[in-house]
């Protein structure tokens, strides 16, 4: 058994001196339907800047993503060891309370899911569901967060409208809206713009970068310019294990692994 | 943190109710299956299954009620008979002959949709009036008209549900091997050839258990079935006929009776159950 | 020509008069209806028939209306039971259930499908009736034979939970994890979910669910009429006997044709029966094939 390194860079050493990392993965191994998925990753996700994980189709990406909110628990024969630490709180202890989790984290997927209500309700449903009754701090936290993604005024006129009249690039920073309006303290994408045309693409890159200062973001993406663009670190993923973790601009130029290497040769050339 | 524990026990409450209605749901099968064995095994002999009713036999004195199971055999084999000799057809007929997305096929196969949820009262009381106009009694013969037309729908339905699953490509790589629709047709046949047996074997399952249909059509009669034209007992009636008898005996006779139906029923279900396990185990 | 092509030409022509004729039954069992009960129409306006409640075919008296009101009772009683029951059931297989458990109650579920009627009628005279008379009407302090709406109704919501859970399954299995996951991933539980997104977005497939247990209920005849009481009168409690049109047809066609227009009052409620039925299962088949073309 070879130790596998612990992925640290200066930075992330530094932030953990500062304050506890929002996120940190300890041995991690999931297995679905007795196939090894991710194998022993360790890793400590820096605050208030933009993780993106990279790697071929396949390679556990998204499980890792999924791993984070818990999402992964619902598909069939998962298996889980090890633990996700969020705020020093271990999310797969027992006694953990799943949607409090959920919760903390705003959830981008691939495509558009609009909730099947309005505008103004898709918004509000989070926030409802937490216990919200009271109708003007709903509607000015329905505007703050339409106002937040840029959608406000597009949509102001009708708010009461069903949510699937939207264009999907508008229904996409919907989401992003209502993802943010449960107040979350992490923001997961999943490769968030491979539905979209390439302006609402850029939209939601401006959108991220923006929200950074006040969530800690990962994204899961397979375009290296997108990664290039909008992270700060990237954390390169293949087999199930993590191949090489460190900022944006080291991995992508100054790859440290062979296949890392391999990989981001179509970015460089 | 109330808000959430509130939320959390409504989820455990809701997941319980669920469970209930779960389990009342399947419940009812088993209370359907265990009441009629906890009442009729005890009337359930040999006699019951091997003999014709005697004289006295419905005040309760000897005989047994193997005219009604043979007359539902024959009439529930001969209407799936017929029923799967009309069903097979057509349904190639509109997988293969005319273009199975066009507006044409589509509207068919919903009309036998919809024929399939038609009460078989109703197919009963056009049949009855139609024997009454050309001056036929009830026989063998009108049930198993009755039954047919009730079952062909069934095996339309399940024949096409079995061609759908069929990918196109083969049916493509065989036509253009210039092979005339009819070959297509018999090679997609043998394709499917275990899934018929199913819904041969569902077709059965209704035919048998059918009163409404065979009530105003089929008669009853003490006598092994000989000819189409005569009337014929069948089990359902027979079940329904002894049960508003107000003799004990007869009554006893009529949960046995219903034994023997819930056998029969049980018996074709298990067959489905295994040969479509075996069809899927098949395709894998 | 070439052997192989008449052969073909052949089977087609035959193939295709089978069809005809298969389809060609829908129109002779309406034609026929129609036609049989035409003289029962030109006697009596059709609104009059429908609402009026006096039955008694020897003096020419042939009002429908308890026989409906009998039909609507029991349906609307099976519907009550029916349809939360297997909502709630069918949202608890797909969303909570394994899938060891789905593949041991889907098959049972096609076990009820096969039972016939008269076995469910059977079950009635001997469980449901007898309960109902001995326990549950003392309960709210009515005498009661038992043979009542009541035992009709849950006899038929028995006999439509099978198609009822087989389609809500089917249709509740077509909505997408990612929108579950995106209702989840705002701190939803699974029971908030369920209620406010899933069974939202499966709606029109319900209700197509619904529509088919609802003509299923229409048009059962023998189970009712074993369990219903057959007394051709409003029922006014869920204890009181009913007499649903069904159990009228199948009651009385024999004895029918000594009687002026009966024959005709009969085949026109068969004629009702076959235009609801078909109706509502139109509707709810167009549904159904929709959703699945989405999909």
């Amino acid at each position: 058994m070879h130790t596998y390194p612990r992925f640290e860079t200066e930075e992330t050493q530094n932030i953990t001196q500062m304050a506890l990392p929002h996120i940190e993965i300890k041995d991690l191994n999931v297995f679905i339907e007795g196939q090894h998925i991710l194998k022993d990753i360790n890793l400590s996700i820096p605050n208030n800047s933009i993780t993106s994980i990279i790697g071929p189709s396949g390679c556990g990406k998204t499980t890792l993503l999924k791993t984070l909110n818990r999402l992964v628990d619902d598909g069939k024969g998962v298996e889980i060891k090890g633990s996700v630490l969020v705020n020093g709180e271990d999310i797969y202890a027992p006694h953990a309370e799943v949607t409090h989790i959920r919760k903390k984290m705003g959830l981008l997927s691939q495509r558009p899911f609009p909730l099947p209500m309005s505008i103004f309700d898709n918004v509000a449903y989070g926030p409802r569901i937490h216990g919200e009754r009271n109708k003007a701090i709903l509607k000015q936290i329905v505007e703050q967060q339409l106002r937040n993604v840029g959608l406000w005024e597009e949509v102001k006129e009708r708010l009461d409208a069903s949510a699937t009249g939207l264009s999907i690039g508008q229904q996409q920073r919907l989401c992003l809206a209502r993802g943010l309006a449960v107040k979350p303290e992490i923001i997961l994408g999943d490769e968030s713009t491979s539905a979209l045309d390439p302006i609402s693409t850029q939209t939601i890159e401006n959108l991220l970068i923006e929200l950074k200062k006040d969530y800690t973001i990962v994204l899961v993406t397979h375009i290296l310019r997108q990664a290039r663009r909008v992270s700060d670190y990237i954390l390169f993923v293949y087999n199930g294990e993590i191949v090489e973790f460190g900022k944006t601009e080291d991995v992508l130029l100054n790859p440290q692994n062979e296949i890392t290497k391999q990989y981001v040769k179509g970015f460089i050339s | 943190m109330s808000n959430i524990q509130r939320r959390l026990r409504k989820e455990k409450i809701a997941k319980i109710v669920m469970q209930l209605s779960g389990i009342s749901i399947t419940g009812s099968l088993f209370l359907i299956i265990g009441t009629i064995l906890y009442k009729g095994l005890p009337y359930l002999s040999w006699e019951m299954i091997s003999q014709t009713p005697k004289g006295g036999f419905y005040i309760g004195k000897e005989g047994g009620i193997l005219n009604a199971i043979l007359g539902s055999i024959y009439l529930a084999t001969l209407s799936t008979l017929l029923a799967t000799l009309i069903g097979i057809p057509i349904a190639i007929y509109l997988d293969v002959y005319v273009k199975s997305k066009s507006f044409f096929a589509r509207c068919c196969k919903l009309l036998f949709d919809v024929l399939f949820g038609i009460p078989s009262i109703v197919y009963g009381a056009i049949a009855f009036s139609i024997m009454v106009w050309l001056g036929i009694r009830a026989s063998l013969l009108g049930g198993v008209i009755t039954i047919t037309l009730l079952t062909i729908p069934i095996v339309v339905r399940t024949i096409d549900e079995l061609l759908k699953t069929i990918p196109v490509d083969l049916k493509n790589v065989t036509f253009s091997m210039g092979t005339t629709r009819w070959e297509t047709a018999r090679m997609l046949l043998k394709y499917i050839k275990p899934g018929i047996f199913t819904a041969i074997l569902l077709a059965f399952g209704r035919a048998i258990g059918d009163v409404a249909g065979v009530l105003l059509t089929t008669g009853f009669s003490d006598n092994l079935p000989k000819y189409l034209d005569e009337p014929t007992a069948t089990l359902p009636l027979a079940i329904f006929f002894q049960l508003s008898s107000p003799v004990p005996e007869v009554q006893g006779r009529a949960y046995a009776s219903a034994l023997v139906l819930t056998f029969i029923i049980l018996v074709i279900v298990i067959c489905t159950h295994i040969l479509a396990s075996k069809q899927k185990k098949h395709k894998i | 020509m070439d052997w192989r092509l008449i052969k073909d030409r052949i089977v087609k022509y035959t193939f295709a008069f089978l069809l005809f004729i298969a389809l060609g039954m829908v129109l002779l069992i309406f034609v026929g209806l129609t036609g049989k009960s035409l003289p029962l129409l030109q006697n009596e306006p059709i609104g009059q028939i429908l609402t009026e409640s006096v039955w008694s075919p020897l003096k020419g008296n042939f009002g429908f209306l308890p026989f409906i009101m009998g039909t609507v009772w029991v349906t609307f009683i099976s519907l009550l039971i029916a349809v939360p029951l297997c909502t709630l059931a069918s949202a608890y297989l797909v969303e909570y259930a394994s899938e060891h458990l789905r593949r041991l109650v889907l098959p049972l579920m096609n076990v009820l499908a096969a039972i016939p009627p008269v076995l469910y009628g059977v079950w009635g005279v001997l469980f449901v009736v007898p309960v109902l008379s001995r326990y549950v009407a003392p309960m709210f302090g009515i005498d009661s034979s038992g043979y009542s709406v009541f035992a009709g109704g849950i006899v038929l919501a028995v006999m439509i939970f099978p198609i009822m859970i087989s389609i809500m399954v089917q249709v509740l299995q077509t909505i997408p994890q990612d929108l579950k996951s995106a209702s989840l991933s705002l701190g939803a539980t699974k029971w908030e979910t369920i209620t406010k997104v899933v069974l939202v977005k499966a709606r029109p497939g319900l209700i197509a669910a619904v529509v088919l247990g609802i003509s299923r209920a229409f048009g059962e005849t023998i189970a009712v009429l074993m369990v219903c009481g057959n007394v051709p009168q409003i029922p006014k409690s869920l204890f009181d006997a009913g007499y649903p049109i069904p159990a009228l047809i199948a009651n009385n066609f024999g004895e029918m044709m000594s009687i002026p227009l009966y024959d005709s009052a009969l085949m026109f409620a068969a004629l009702l029966l076959f235009v609801i039925i078909f109706g509502f299962n139109l509707i709810s088949r167009l549904i159904l094939n929709r959703l699945e073309g989405k999909n």
